[in-house]
Formats: structure tokens, sequence, C-alpha cells
């Protein structure tokens, strides 16, 4: 039995404990912000946090969680700064990519504070988007530093 | 199915419309009918309609219906807020509805880049029409004139005495109106527009799509449902000769297996056949097809070897091909032995790979199929799971979820089809989800090309005469097993040169097909503008002469470009006439905007244009590269510039042609599906690799042309000439002339 948190919920699992956490929050939890792309950790729409740390959900196993904090999409209370500045720069195309460049860019944020573009492209290059939102998603993290800050001052 | 609907649209459709009361909902549809009864239009009452495009509630909510699907370009967006601006309605008290698949609604296909094009007149029309009854209705409640009535939104207000009455409270009455006459409909003059080319507009789903509660086909679900993945023939057309699933039965969560009937040719969006693994959950049924053993039995495309097949289409490229335009005759100017130039031009397959792989749930009851699915073509699924399971079209109920990406993939709906026939044989509902390797090996691939060209240079350095010819798989071997020439597709940027060149001719080789080949965001403009503004920029370096000006002097002086077209595209050209004014104007915006010949450039850097003109959108893309002492590429800046005619929603479109550079990027620097015996080589992101945000263009400035014009595509005009203008700023900046795709083959350093 395998005990976790998502998004502040206690959970148990007693499953396949190689089943990826992706395939448990989506098919089990029935949470599914958080999107499947590759399966290989090539694609980031499965990013998740693991004890606030962004991962890849699809190459987790389930046996990995045991004792861990995830939170999902589902569990960032809207609107987060970066949902906001998503928002307003409009990043979203087809947005199935953009819960997991979203979450990856929250825990970029919560490392660093003002990320330069070098930064962001480091930060960001793991998440794809085929629709080709990545100036947008950069100009939208930069937004939200300037959201969080003044949120942060205020 | 003739493949011409899927790539240049008739237009001429037209619809009428009627209101009526449903349930105290003020209900208005445009029926669909063919243009030669569209006379009868006076004589026979329509017959009711469920089919609704827009209703108001008596709380005012205004309903509308999105019969096209959103893949990200915005259709089911853009389309709503059309009929939302005639209608003067207050968009925040807009919501949107699906259309289910039903012709009712014409066609539906959300592919060409059509949506806007095709629909804006009718949704202009079903708009103003609702706002004409809602003014009527309004009129006779204050005892007051119509015409003495405007509105504002979501009201109808009395000019003289600025009495209101809101939407909702007059709605009822006004669906007890006779729907007025198109002549009596006025339409809002452009100036009144409130959302029709206005900046704020923003998609619909935004703020479901940033906090993850957008439905997208892989979040479908249905009561009771079960999860298959489908093992494929590796080969297309094999059928399974014999299989072992006791290894498979014993991986935890897998239920059963089941198999499906190959497709007979031609495959059209059949499935492709297998073995499918039946499962309690995603994983289980990924996990379980690892341990099927299956034989295959032979296929006649396991000849099929991208090396050696190159070699034939360009084999056949050298030889005459079929004649698709003529101008002059570039024959005799050859031979009069003149100097002349020729270069051969190489793109390989490419994968669609839109985020979300090909996915859907369905379930079939009592002879009738209910289907989920991210489809861009929800009446090719009814047409698909009514051929394959033998049932009537309208017995197949098809709804649209939204699209984690398309690009053309999720027009074919043969996974949709799959899940029908699982769904059949288990008697539950079935979700099959394809894993990103499924998708890549088992595409709809855009095709493999070889261009030849060949151009005779007159001593101004002008060519007096220009040879082309192209040769691939063509898409419509997809529904004719025996096509070989790719007719159907010359429109899209092969019989439409826009140059001023005394002799031109165009042509067109055959080549047969060995694996399933569709249409892909810009389908064949994108070999067709890389072999011809490559072309174009090498014949400007060997005259010496600056890239854009030869550019505009190849285009020449303003004017209509008189074309050889015949049939829908004869039809299309008279309201969208190949201007060249229009196309200098894009190049000279685009060229203006980059600084074009005023920056200096360090060593290793350099730009590169193409003005490509498809979707009857023009746009012209500089690019400007930075190629490292490694030899890898960087992509500082891109400035494109689009003339699209009237538009919807601005910042959209720039998004649109961001994207744009972005996918041009994947497919200049990476994209390349290649098969060996038959089988796809390529598997997933780390070997048909994409364009990351580090290897992207760092910032791409788009300008949009203002224009009057009726409105053309946007979704995928920004493709085209993204890989010849990359590449002719590659020969910039290094003096490297590449003439094949993908980039990433060719050592630079
Ligand atoms: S699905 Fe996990 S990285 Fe692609
Ligand atoms: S928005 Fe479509 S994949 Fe990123």
């Amino acid at each position: 039995m395998i005990r976790f948190k998502v998004n502040g919920k206690e959970k148990t699992f007693d499953g396949d404990p190689d089943m990826p956490l992706l395939w448990y929050l989506r098919d089990v939890a029935q949470l599914t912000g958080t999107k499947f792309g590759c399966g290989m950790a090539l694609c980031g729409a499965c990013t998740v946090h693991q004890n606030g740390a962004a991962i890849r959900s699809c190459t987790t196993p389930m046996k990995e969680v045991g004792g861990a904090e995830i939170t999902t999409i589902e569990g960032i209370e809207p609107m987060h700064p970066v949902q906001t500045a998503w928002m307003e720069i409009r990043v979203p195309q087809c947005g199935y990519c953009q819960t997991g460049q979203i979450m990856q860019a929250i825990a970029l944020l919560k490392d660093n504070k003002d990320p330069s573009d070098q930064d962001i492209d480091t930060a960001m290059s793991g998440n794809l988007c085929r629709c080709g939102t990545y100036q947008r998603i950069r100009a939208a993290i930069h937004q939200a530093a300037k959201h969080q800050a003044a949120k942060e001052t205020a | 199915m003739k493949l011409i609907e899927n790539v240049s649209r008739p237009v001429s459709r037209r619809g009428f419309l009627h209101g009526a009361l449903a349930g105290g909902v003020f209900v208005l549809s445009a029926r669909f009918i063919p243009e030669p009864l569209w006379a009868a239009e006076g004589e026979a009452a329509a017959p009711f309609e469920p089919s609704l495009w827009m209703s108001i509630a008596p709380d005012g909510i205004v309903t509308i219906v999105a019969h096209r699907s959103e893949m990200g370009c915005g259709s089911r967006t853009a389309l709503p807020l059309v009929v939302a601006d005639e209608l003067d309605a207050d968009w925040s008290k807009v919501k949107l509805e699906q259309a289910i698949g039903d012709p009712k609604y014409g066609e539906q296909d959300t592919d060409g880049s059509h949506s806007v094009r095709s629909s804006f007149d009718l949704m202009r029309q079903v708009g103003a029409t609702g706002r004409v009854m809602l003014i009527g209705a309004a009129a006779a409640q204050l005892g007051v004139s119509p015409k003495d009535c405007t509105t504002e939104p979501h009201f109808v207000v009395h000019r003289a005495s600025g009495r209101k009455l809101g939407y909702g409270e007059v709605a009822a009455a006004a669906a007890k109106l006779p729907v007025p006459k198109k002549e009596d409909v006025p339409l809002k003059p452009r100036s009144e527009w409130r959302y029709i080319g206005k900046e704020s507009n923003s998609l619909f789903d935004l703020p479901e799509i940033v906090t993850g509660k957008a439905i997208f086909g892989m979040d479908a679900t249905m009561p009771g449902m079960v999860y298959a993945s489908v093992e494929h023939p590796p080969v297309l057309g094999q059928k399974i000769k014999s299989y072992d699933d006791k290894a498979a039965l014993k991986v935890p969560g897998v239920q059963k297996t089941l198999t499906i009937e190959t497709f007979k040719p031609p495959h059209v969006f059949q499935p492709l056949g297998g073995v499918a693994v039946i499962a309690d959950n995603t994983y289980a049924a990924f996990q379980g097809r690892k341990s099927l053993k299956i034989e295959w039995d032979s296929s006649p495309h396991s000849v099929y070897n991208s090396a050696p097949f190159r070699k034939t289409l360009e084999t056949t490229s050298r030889q005459p091909g079929k004649v698709v335009r003529n101008v002059g005759d570039v024959d005799s100017i050859f031979a009069k032995g003149g100097k002349t130039i020729e270069a051969e031009y190489y793109a390989p397959h490419l994968a669609h790979v839109s985020m979300e792989p090909p996915v859907a749930v369905a379930e079939y009851r009592d002879g009738k199929v209910l289907a989920w699915a991210p489809t861009q073509n929800p009446q090719a699924v009814q047409e698909t799971i009514a051929g394959v399971l033998g049932i009537k079209k309208e017995d197949v109920t098809c709804h649209v979820t939204l699209l984690g990406g398309g690009f053309g993939r999720k027009s074919k709906p043969d996974q949709v089809a799959e899940a029908a026939v699982l769904s059949k044989q288990l008697g539950k509902p079935v979700k099959v989800v394809w894993s990103r390797e499924d998708d890549i090996r088992f595409d709809f691939f855009h095709s493999v090309a070889a261009m030849y060209m060949k151009a005779a240079i007159g001593p101004d350095g002008k060519p007096t005469a220009w040879l082309q010819r192209t040769v691939y798989p063509p898409i419509n071997s997809t529904f004719d097993a025996s096509a070989t020439y790719a007719l159907d597709e010359m429109g899209l940027g092969w019989n439409n040169l826009p140059f001023d060149i005394a002799n031109h001719r165009a042509e067109n080789g055959p080549a047969d097909y060995h694996v399933r080949i569709g249409w892909l965001r810009s389908v064949a403009n994108i070999y067709h503008a890389f072999a011809i503004h490559s072309f174009a920029d090498e014949l400007a370096h060997n005259a010496n002469k600056d890239p854009v000006q030869y550019l505009l002097d190849l285009i020449g002086s303003p004017r209509i470009v008189a074309l050889d077209l015949k049939g829908d595209e004869a039809e299309e050209a008279k309201n969208y006439p190949l201007d060249t004014a229009r196309l200098r104007r894009v190049v000279e915006i685009a060229a203006e905007k980059s600084g074009w010949g005023k920056r200096p450039m360090s060593k290793g850097r350099g730009m590169g244009i193409a003005a490509h003109r498809s979707f009857l959108t023009y746009v012209a893309t500089v690019v400007e590269v930075e190629v490292d002492s490694k030899g890898q590429v960087h992509i500082p800046n891109v400035w494109t510039a689009v003339d699209a005619g009237t538009i919807v929603s601005p910042d959209n479109i720039r998004n649109q042609f961001e994207g744009a550079a972005v996918f041009g990027t994947s497919l200049a620097l990476f994209g390349e599906i290649t098969a060996t015996n038959g089988v796809i080589d390529q598997s997933n992101f780390h070997n048909f690799q994409l364009a990351r945000m580090n290897r992207a263009p760092r910032h791409v400035d788009v300008q949009i042309v203002k224009s009057e014009a009726p409105p053309a595509g946007v979704g995928e005009p920004g493709v085209p000439p993204f890989a010849p203008a990359l590449y002719n700023a590659v020969f910039a900046a290094t003096g490297k002339r590449v003439r094949e795709l993908p980039l990433s083959k060719t050592k630079l350093v």
C-alpha cells in the first residue's frame, strides 16, 4: 500500500507499483489536467510537482511517490500569478501542453524570482509545444515574475 | 470522397434562416441547402430544423453553436464572435455549444484554413437576422416603430426616448416573428464592428485551458468504459497471421485481447487493423501490448525503403510529367542554348505529432454509435464508422471535444472507428488511446517530394524561361489506391507561380505510395515553396542581385495573375484573384521591418526571404540566422508580414504566425520520417525532434496588413515561406546552398 498526498488530500494506492503517476492521476484519480504526450520524459505535458519540484509524472512510478506531496494543476489555486500572466499574454493555442508548461513555470518561479531569458530557456526547454507558443511563454513568465513580486511587496 | 474538397474548398454554399420557439427559448437556425435549391427559399416554409445556430434564453444568455473544431487556430471562437457582433450581443453573456457532426451545419471539416472564409457571411447573417427580430419584438412591446430603434450590447433601445429592453426580455416574442428576408436584414458597416478585427478578442476557452479544466479528447470518459491500446500492423496493409496473447493476459489490469480487421484498400480512414489489448487503465493496455506475440503476413508495401525511393522520385522528376500550367514555350528558349541553371530539391515525409495523440471514446449499442473525439471532421467520423460497421451514418453521433492540436491529422478518424469496432465486440464503451509511438509510426504522413527546377537566364539576370516539376505520392492515394499523380494538389503552390516570366511550365510526375499520405498544415505548399523560393534565391545570387529586389522583380508589376484554373479553383479565383500588388506589399513590409540591407551582419549571420500565397493569404517572411562555430543554427529573429484579408482576431493571428515560425523551424531543422522495409524508423520525440524553446526563433514579429478583402486563411499560410527563408539565410551566412530538408542532415561547418 502506497500512501501519499495529492493536492493536499491523503491517498492510498495498492495497484501495480510500476504504474506511472501520470496514469494514476488521469485514469484512477480522474485528474485530467495533467496530460499525456510521450511517456518518455521528452515533452513535459505530464509535469506535476513532487514536494514542490517539477517532475515528469509519466516516468515516475507509483512506488516512488510514497510519502510524497503531489500537486497537479487542479491543486493550484486560480488565478495564480502564472495563470494570470498566461491569460494576459494569451499564450495558448490548442492548450494541450499548457498545464505542463504552467506547472513547470510555477516551479521555476519558486526557485528563481526573476529569471533571465537564459534561465527560462533552460527551465522550459523540456516542455514541447507543437503549436509553437514559446515566445509567449517566455513573455508570460517575465510578466508572472512581476505579478509575483508585486504580490509579495503588497 | 474527392480530395479537392479537402484542399481547395467550394465556397458556394448558402443557408437560410428560420426562427422557432423551443421551450421558451428563441432559436435561430440556418439550414444549408445546395445552390440550385436556393431559388425555392421563398416558396416552401422550411421544415423545423433542430440544428440551432443560436438561442437566447429569458435570462439573456445567448448560446451560439460552434460548428468548427477548436485545435488551436481559434475557429471555435472566431465564428461565434462574428454572430455576436452582428447580433450586438454582450460577449460576456455568450455561451458556446459545440456542434455534433451533422450535415445540417454544412461542411464541418476544420481543415484547409477556411473556417472563417467559408462561414463569415453566413455567421454575419445569422447574427444580423436575430438582431432584426429582437428589434421587431422590442418595438412592438414599446409601441414604437422598429425603424426608431437601435441596439447596444444585449439591449434594444428606442432612440428618441432612450427606453430599452434586454434581449432576454424580448427573446420569446422575437421567436414568434416571421424571419425577415435576407434583403431586409442590414449588416453592420465595418466601422460599427464591435468584435470583428478587435485586439481584445481572446480564445473562449482560455480560462479553462490555464486551469486544466478544458476537456480534450484525451480527457473524455463514458461510464463503464474500458481502455484499449492497439498493436497495428508494422507495414501498411499487413494482416494478422497468428498471435499469442498468453503473456499479455498476465499483465496486471489487462482484461482481454480483441482483433481488428485490416482494411481493404483504399484505406481511406478505416482502421489499420491489429490486436487490441483491453484493460482497466491506459498503462495496463500499453504494458499488455509489449507482451503480445504477433505474426504478420506480407504486404506489398514492405518494399518501402526511403533511400532508394528518393532516387526513384528524383529520376522521375528529371523526366517530362503532366503539364499543369503552361505559359509561352520554355522548350524553345532552352533550345536556344543560352545560360541555364538547374537545381533539385528534396523534402522527406513528416509526421504531425500534435501534442495530444489520437484518442477517442465510443459506445456501440443497439445498432447505434455514440462517440466523443478530438476530431477536425465529425462528419467523417460518422461516415467512417457507418462504413466500417455497416450502419447508417445518421446512427452515429459524434461529439467534438477540444483538440490538443490537429494540423490535419485529426481530419482522419481511424482511431474513433477503432473504438467503435471494439465497443461493438465488447458490449461496453471503449476508450482507444494511441501512444506517441503509434502516432508517429502510423500517421497519415506529409508526403515525401522531389522537385526539379530549370531556368534560362536573360542578359539582365532575370529568367526568360522557368520549368518546374514536382513528384510525390499523392494524398489521393488515401482514397484511390491506384492514384499516382497529385493533380488535385497543384493549387497548393504549383499551378499558380506569381512570377512575371514569359515562358513558364509546371509539371507533375507520378509516384507510388507505401504509407498513408495525408494533409499536414499547409500540405504540398511546404515543399513547393521550398523549391520555388530556394531557386529564386539561387537565381538572385547568380545574378549578383539583392534577393529582395530580385524577388520583387520576379513578381513584377502590380497585376492580377492570369491562371489556368478549372472547377472549384476557378470559382474561388473570382473572389480571390492572385494579386501581385498584395504579394509585393507583404514582401516590402517584411523587408522593411527586418531592416533588410541596413543591418550589419557579423560573421556567421545572414538573412533570407521568401513570399508565398497559400489558402488565399499573402505572406512574406524574413529569417535571420546565426550559424555558430559548431554549425548549429540559431534564429534570433523572424519578421512576417501577412495579408489575410478581413480578419476576426488579430492577436490570434499573430499567435498563429508565431507558431507557424516554430512549426517551420521544426520541419526545416529536424523533421524527417523514413521507412525501412515498410516500417517507420522514428517513434518518439528523441528521433523525431521538434523545435524546443532553446532552438525556436527567439523573436517573431508579425505585421498584419489592413485589408477589406474577403477573409482568407490564417492557420496554415505562415508555414510555407519559413523553410526557404531560413535556408536562404543559411546561404547568406555560410555560402552553403542546401537543397534538402531538414538542415540537420547537412554539416554546415
Ligand atoms: S508525457 Fe511525460 S514528458 Fe511527455
Ligand atoms: S498550445 Fe498546443 S501544444 Fe502547446
